[in-house]
C-alpha cells in the first residue's frame, strides 16, 4: 500500500486517496476548432511510461483536494507530490524519504 | 487411557512436564505437554504415519519442524471452529485439541498398493493439463483420480464464531524473525531509542537457538535469549510479537503480519502482550515501518534420493529441534545423510540423547570439518564419498542402501552396504528465507560456495528500506549471525538519524567447517527416469523424473515448469524443495542454477486464515449502512428495504395481506388519483455558490444555466467528456450566485468529485464553493392531484396556487410550523411538491404529512412505485436506462443541449460514432399480449427464426406492470429506435418462444405533461 504525501495533510495511506490518471492533460480551449482526431487524442490517448509518471490523486477521504504525484511506474517510488495549480500551501511538497520502496506489485498467482 | 509417551526424554526440552495436555488424532486419545506442538506430541507418542500424499497416496510422516512441513497437514477443531490445512509443526498443543489427518484416503493406515500404482501411471507431470486433452473415453479414469485426490481439509459448514481483528501500527524498525540475528538487531535498535516491533512466528523467541545446545558468552544460549527478551519487554516503545508471522512485504514498507492470539498467556514470551487482551483468535497487523530487518533464518533442504519420502526420513535440523526443544526422539536407530557439516551436529545430538547412530553418510570424498572429528570421537562411523541409493520400508523406514559415487549425479551406482535404521536424518544444505526480501523487490544472488540464493545488496542498499541479517542473509555460524544482526540493527538506527547504542557482539563458539558439496539429484542404481521415485516436492508428489519429463516436453522457463509439475504449489509453497527442483531443472536444461533462477516470491509467506484477512469486516460491519432521518418510521411501518449503494430505502409499504405487486399497484393509483408521499432524502444535494458559479455551471451542465431566473428550477444533465450521460438532477437558482444542485442517489459522491476535479485542476481561477448537503437536508416528495390541498391543510405561509407558485420554481416557506424549501418539481408527472427540510425536522414533518393526508387517503410509497410512476412518464434513471454508453441525443434530450456555449462532453457529441444513425435510442415497448412483463435486460431481435447467431437490435432497460394503464410498459434502447415507432420486434426470453412487442413513444402517460402543471 503506497504512502502518499498530500501537500495539505502530509503522508497518508493509499486507501485515503483516489487515482485520477495522468496529470498535465489540459482541456483544449476551443474544442470545436479541433479535428475529430485531435479531440480523440485529448480524450483517449495517454502516455504509459516505464519510469517516472506525473499523475493526479485526490485526497478523497481527507481534505478532498486534487494534487499531483510523480511516481515511478516500475519501482512505485514517489519522487514528490506537487500542487496542480500555483498558490496553495505546500506547493511542490517533497514527498520525503519514507515514500520510497521497491515492493513487488505483481498480483498473479 | 492416555498412553505413556514412549519417545519422550526424561529431561530437557522447553516443555512443561507438570502440565500434561490430552488431545486426539483421528479419534485416538494421546497426551503431550504444554510447550509441545502437535507434531512433537505425536512423535512422543510414537505416531509415525500422519498422511498420504496428494497424488500417489503414499504413506507420509513428519519431515520438518516448522513452516516448511509438507506432510503433516491437519484439520484442527470441529464444527464451526474447525480449521483445515494447518501443519502439525506449527500447531501449539492445547488441552482437548481435536485433530484429524486430512489426506488419508480412505484412511491413513489403510494401504491400497494397486491404486497407488494406478495413480502413479496416470498422474505424471502435467496431469492437470493432460486430463483435459486426452480422448473422452479416458475421462472416467481421470474423474476418479481427481475426485479421490481433491483437496486437503474441509472448510467449516457454518459461520466462524470466533472474533478476528485488525491492528494498524507504525514503527521505526520492524524486525522479522526472533533468532540470534533478529534479537540483537532489535536490542540495538531499541536501546538506541527507535520504536521497534520484533515478530517471530514461533511461540517463543530464540529461533535456531531453541533447537540446539549452543553457548553464548560462555553460558547456555537460551540464557542470553531470556536476558534480551526481558530487556526488550521493559522498553516502552518496543512491541514483541511472538506467534506473529510476517506474511507480506508490500509497497512503501507496508507489511502484514498474522498473530495467533492465545487464550492462556503462560508460555515464554507471552507476558510481552501486556497491552492487548487476547479476545480475538487471530489478529492481522498492518505495519508501516521506516526500516525493516529481515532475519527469518534459513530452511534446510532435503536431498533427492530414491524413496526419500518414507516416514522416518526427516530433515536433520528438525531431528535436532525435536530432541532439544521438545525432548522427544524421532527414532532409535539412526542414519544421517549429508553433503555439508551441519548434520554432524544432529548426529551428535542423537548420540547424546542415547540414540544409536549407525552411520553418517557424507557425500563428500573429503568428509567434514571439526564436527566430523567430534563425531568420530564419540564413535559414530562416518562413510565419506558415499550416498544413500535407496530406502526400504513402506510405512516406516527399515533400512538404507549405500553406494560409492563418482561425483556425477547422473552416473548409476552400485549399492554395497545396507544398514538397518528407523530414522534417516537428511541435510542437503541451507536456503536463506529470502521470501520477504524478494517480495520487497530485492534481487537474489546465487552463492556458489554456499550453494544458495541470498539477498543481493550492493547496488540497491542505499535505496532500500530493508536489510537482511543472519542466516537469512547467508550467514552460517552463530558468531556470524550475531555479528550480522548487530550490524543490521546499528545501520538501521543510523539511517534513522539516531545515535546507535554501543553493544559488544556476544561471542559464540564456532566450529571450523568444511565446504558444502553440490549434490542435488542423488545417483541410484538405475537412471533418473527409471529408478524408484526421488521426490522434490513431497506435498505435490513432484519428482526428479517429473521435472525432466517437463523439459522433454518442451518446458524451459522455471515459472512454466512450476505450473506444469505443480512444484511449490502446496501449503508450504516450496519452502522445502524448490531450490532442489531448480537445480534438477538446470541440469536438465544444461544451464546453471543462477541462469534458471527462482520463481517469483509473492505474499503470503505462510498460509493465513480467511477470518484473519476479513478481521472485523463481517456481518453488520462489512459495509456501512446509510439510513435516512425517516428510517425508523419506515421500519415501524413494515416497509421492506431496498439496498441502493450503502443506502437502505423503503421498497414498498405493504398493508395486511399485500404482496409487492398489490402494494405497488395501490401506491401508484393513490398518487395518480389522490396523493402519495415518498422519502427522497437519499438524493445527492450540493450547495454551489461564489462569484463565478454561473460560469462554472455553464461548463458543467448542458443547458443555459445563466438564463435561469431567481427561484427557477431546471432539469439538468452532466456529461462525461466522452459525451455520455453521467448524472442528472434538478437544480434551483436560489440567488444571483447561489445554486442548489441535486444528483442521483448512487452518483452523489462521484458528481461532487467530478465538480471538484474541474474546479481544482482545470479552472482554479473560478471562485466557486461546493458543499454537500445530502445528510443535512431531508426530502419528502408529496405527489398527486391532492398534494396542494394537503400542503394547505398542513398550514403554509405562502400561496400555493399555480400562478403564485408555478411549476419548476422554488420557494422558502414555513410549513406546518417548520422552515422548509418547497420545490414544485415532479418525478411522477403529477402535481407535486418536494419538501426540503433540515434533517432534524424531517421525522416530525413526515408524520404531519401522513396525518394531514389521512382525509385524502394518502399512501406512503417506496422506490418500486417511484420507478413505475417515472417509467409511465418516460423519465429515465441514470445507471438503469443508461450505462455509460448513452448520449443525451440517444435519450431524445436534444432540447437540453445549448447551442450557445461549450460544455463538458459537447465536442464528443459530434464524433462520428455519436452521429451514427443506428445508435441505440430510448423508446417504449408494449407487449402485444398485454400481459408479459419483460424481464429487464431482455435482448430484442428483429425476427424469429432458427438461424444463429441472431442479431440483437436492443435491450429492455426498465419494465413494470402499470396499474393505472392496466398493462405492462417497458423502456428500451433500440438501434435507430426513434424512427421505428410502430415496428414489431421480438423479446428473446430464455426457455420460451420470443414475445412480439411494439415500439412506441417512451411516454406512456399524460404525453402532453398537463397533470404536473396545474
Ligand atoms: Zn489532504
Amino acid at each position: 500500500m503506497l504512502l502518499i504525501t498530500c501537500p495539505w495533510c502530509g503522508p497518508r495511506a493509499e486507501t485515503e486517496f483516489s487515482y485520477g490518471g495522468e496529470a498535465d492533460i489540459a482541456r483544449p480551449l476551443d474544442p470545436d476548432a479541433l479535428s475529430d482526431a485531435e479531440w480523440a487524442d485529448y480524450l483517449f490517448y495517454r502516455g504509459n511510461p516505464r519510469g517516472p509518471h506525473r499523475e493526479k490523486w485526490n485526497h478523497v477521504h481527507g481534505c478532498r483536494r486534487w494534487f499531483g504525484v510523480e511516481r515511478d511506474t516500475v519501482s512505485y517510488r514517489i519522487a514528490r507530490s506537487f500542487m496542480l495549480s500555483a498558490g496553495g500551501p505546500g506547493a511542490d511538497a517533497d514527498a520525503g524519504p519514507e515514500s520510497g520502496g521497491d515492493a513487488n506489485t505483481e498480483q498473479e498467482d | 487411557m492416555a498412553a505413556a509417551q514412549p519417545n519422550r526424554l526424561q529431561h530437557g526440552g522447553r516443555i512443561d512436564r507438570s502440565r500434561p495436555l490430552a488431545f486426539s488424532l483421528d479419534g485416538k486419545a494421546y497426551t503431550g505437554f504444554a510447550g509441545d506442538t502437535l507434531a512433537s506430541a505425536l512423535i512422543a507418542n510414537g505416531v509415525a504415519l500422519v498422511g498420504r500424499s496428494f497424488k500417489l497416496r503414499r504413506p507420509r510422516g513428519i519431515v520438518g519442524g516448522g513452516a516448511e512441513e509438507p506432510n503433516a497437514i491437519m484439520q484442527v477443531g470441529e464444527g464451526a471452529k474447525t480449521q483445515p490445512n494447518l501443519p502439525a509443526t506449527q500447531i501449539e498443543l492445547q488441552q482437548d485439541l481435536v485433530a484429524h489427518t486430512t489426506r488419508g484416503w480412505p484412511s491413513v493406515g489403510f494401504d491400497i498398493g494397486a491404486i497407488s500404482d494406478f495413480f502413479g501411471r496416470i498422474l505424471g507431470a502435467g496431469f492437470y493439463y493432460k486430463t483435459f486433452m486426452f480422448p473422452r473415453s479416458f475421462w472416467n479414469y481421470y474423474e476418479r483420480a481427481i475426485r479421490l485426490s481433491t483437496g486437503f481439509g474441509e472448510a467449516p459448514a457454518s459461520p466462524d464464531p470466533d472474533a478476528y481483528e485488525h491492528m494498524n501500527a507504525h514503527c521505526d524498525v520492524l524486525v522479522a524473525g526472533g533468532g540470534p540475528a533478529g534479537l540483537i538487531a532489535a536490542l540495538v535498535a531499541a536501546r538506541s531509542g527507535a520504536r521497534v516491533i520484533l515478530a517471530d512466528d514461533g511461540n517463543e523467541f530464540g529461533g535456531s537457538l531453541l533447537a540446539g545446545a549452543d553457548a553464548i558468552d560462555g553460558a547456555p544460549a537460551m540464557d542470553w535469549v531470556a536476558g534480551v527478551v526481558a530487556e526488550l519487554r521493559e522498553i516502552p516503545d518496543c512491541v514483541l510479537l511472538p506467534r506473529g508471522a510476517v506474511l507480506g512485504y508490500h509497497d512503501h514498507d507496508f507489511l502484514t503480519l498474522a498473530e495467533r492470539c492465545v487464550a492462556d498467556p503462560r508460555g515464554p514470551g507471552d507476558a510481552t502482550r501486556r497491552d492487548i487482551r487476547p479476545r480475538a483468535r487471530e489478529r492481522l497487523w498492518r505495519i508501516r515501518a521506516k526500516r525493516v530487518i529481515l532475519a527469518q533464518g534459513s530452511f534446510e533442504r532435503p536431498l533427492a534420493f530414491c524413496n526419500n519420502d518414507r516416514p522416518g526420513v526427516m530433515l536433520a535440523s528438525a531431528v535436532s529441534t525435536y530432541i532439544h526443544r521438545y525432548a522427544v526422539l524421532p527414532g532409535r536407530h539412526a542414519v544421517v545423510f549429508t553433503n555439508n557439516d551441519s548434520a554432524y551436529r544432529t548426529a551428535l545430538d542423537l548420540a547424546g540423547a542415547g540414540v544409536k547412530v549407525a552411520a553418517i553418510v557424507d557425500s563428500r570424498a573429503g568428509g567434514g570439518g571439526a564436527l566430523a572429528a567430534q563425531a568420530r570421537v564419540v564413535g559414530i562411523p562416518v562413510l565419506q564419498g558415499r550416498v544413500i541409493s535407496d530406502v526400504t520400508g513402506k510405512n516406516r523406514v527399515r533400512g538404507v542402501s549405500i553406494a560409492e559415487w563418482s561425483g556425477d549425479s547422473w552416473e548409476n551406482v552400485t549399492s554395497t552396504v545396507r544398514i538397518d535404521c528407523d530414522l534417516l536424518a537428511v541435510s542437503g544444505g541451507w536456503s536463506p528465507a529470502v521470501h520477504l526480501h524478494a517480495q520487497a523487490g530485492g534481487r537474489l544472488d546465487w552463492d556458489e560456495s554456499q550453494l544458495c540464493f541470498r539477498p543481493a545488496h550492493a547496488s540497491e542498499k542505499q535505496r532500500q528500506s530493508h536489510d537482511s541479517a543472519g542466516a537469512g542473509n547467508g550467514r552460517q555460524s552463530l558468531n556470524e549471525c550475531l555479528t550480522d544482526g548487530l550490524r543490521a540493527g546499528t545501520e538501521a538506527v543510523a539511517k534513522l538519524g539516531l545515535e546507535p547504542a554501543a553493544i559488544k557482539a556476544p561471542a559464540a563458539s564456532s566450529a571450523g567447517e568444511a565446504p558444502i558439496e553440490a549434490l542435488w539429484r542423488v545417483p541410484a542404481e538405475r537412471d533418473a527416469d527409471r529408478c524408484p521415485k526421488q521426490f522434490i516436492d513431497l506435498q505435490n508428489d513432484t519428482t526428479v523424473a517429473d521435472i525432466r519429463l517437463a523439459v522433454r516436453e518442451g518446458y524451459r522457463n522455471v515459472e512454466h515448469v512450476k505450473r506444469y509439475t505443480a512444484l511449490g504449489f502446496g501449503t508450504d509453497q516450496g519452502k522445502l524443495g524448490n531450490i532442489n527442483g531448480m537445480a534438477v531443472l538446470a541440469a536438465a536444461l544444461g544451464k546453471t542454477i543462477a541462469e534458471v533462477g527462482t520463481t517469483t516470491f509473492r505474499p503470503v509467506y505462510t498460509p493465513v486464515s480467511f477470518g484473519t484477512v476479513a478481521g472485523e469486516s463481517v456481518g453488520g460491519l462489512y459495509d456501512p449502512v446509510r439510513k435516512t432521518a425517516l428510517h425508523e418510521s419506515h421500519e415501524a411501518a413494515g416497509a421492506p428495504m431496498e439496498v441502493v449503494g450503502q443506502w437502505h430505502r423503503p421498497w414498498y409499504f405493504p398493508r395486511a395481506g399485500e404482496d409487492l405487486h398489490a402494494a405497488v399497484a395501490r401506491e401508484c393509483l393513490a398518487v395518480r388519483n389522490s396523493v402519495g408521499a415518498m422519502d427522497a432524502s437519499t438524493l445527492g444535494k450540493i450547495d454551489a455558490r461564489g462569484p463565478d458559479v454561473v460560469k462554472f455551471l455553464e461548463r458543467i451542465y448542458t443547458h443555459n444555466v445563466g438564463r435561469m431566473k431567481l427561484g427557477r428550477c431546471a432539469y439538468g444533465i452532466m456529461l462525461g467528456e466522452d459525451g455520455m450521460v453521467m448524472d442528472d438532477g434538478v437544480m434551483a437558482r436560489l440567488g444571483e450566485n447561489h445554486f442548489y444542485l441535486t444528483t442521483t442517489t448512487g452518483g452523489a459522491a462521484n458528481a461532487l468529485n467530478w465538480l471538484e476535479l474541474w474546479l481544482q485542476t482545470e479552472w482554479p481561477e473560478l471562485e466557486v464553493y461546493l458543499t454537500s448537503l445530502t445528510e443535512q437536508f431531508s426530502t419528502i416528495a408529496v405527489a398527486g392531484p391532492n398534494s396542494r390541498g394537503l400542503l394547505e391543510k398542513l398550514g403554509c405561509d405562502i400561496p400555493l396556487d399555480r400562478d403564485s407558485f408555478p411549476f419548476l420554481t422554488v420557494r422558502e416557506a414555513v410549513l406546518a410550523g417548520m422552515p422548509a424549501s418547497l420545490f414544485r418539481v415532479s418525478f411522477s408527472g403529477e402535481l407535486a411538491f418536494e419538501i426540503n427540510i433540515a434533517s432534524h425536522f424531517a421525522l416530525d414533518m413526515w408524520r404531519k404529512v401522513l396525518d394531514a393526508g389521512r382525509e385524502f387517503a394518502i399512501a406512503p410509497y417506496g422506490t418500486e412505485s417511484m420507478h413505475v410512476l417515472r417509467a409511465e412518464k418516460g423519465f429515465i434513471i441514470v445507471g438503469q436506462d443508461t450505462d455509460g454508453s448513452v448520449t443525451p441525443v440517444d435519450l431524445g434530450m436534444n432540447w437540453l443541449l445549448s447551442r450557445e456555449k461549450d460544455f463538458l462532453g459537447k465536442r464528443s457529441l459530434g464524433r462520428p460514432d455519436c452521429l451514427r444513425k443506428d445508435r441505440r435510442q430510448l423508446v417504449g415497448l408494449l407487449s402485444f399480449d398485454q400481459r408479459t412483463v419483460l424481464p429487464e435486460g431482455t435482448q430484442l431481435i428483429e425476427k424469429t427464426g432458427r438461424t444463429t447467431p441472431v442479431p440483437m437490435c436492443g435491450h429492455v432497460t426498465s419494465s413494470y406492470h402499470s396499474a393505472c394503464l392496466d398493462h405492462p410498459i417497458a423502456l428500451a434502447l433500440v438501434a435507430g429506435g426513434r424512427a421505428r415507432k410502430g415496428d414489431t420486434l421480438f423479446a428473446a426470453l430464455p426457455g420460451s418462444e420470443p414475445v412480439p412487442v411494439q415500439v412506441v413513444s417512451p411516454v406512456f402517460y399524460d404525453p402532453k405533461g398537463e397533470r404536473q402543471n396545474v
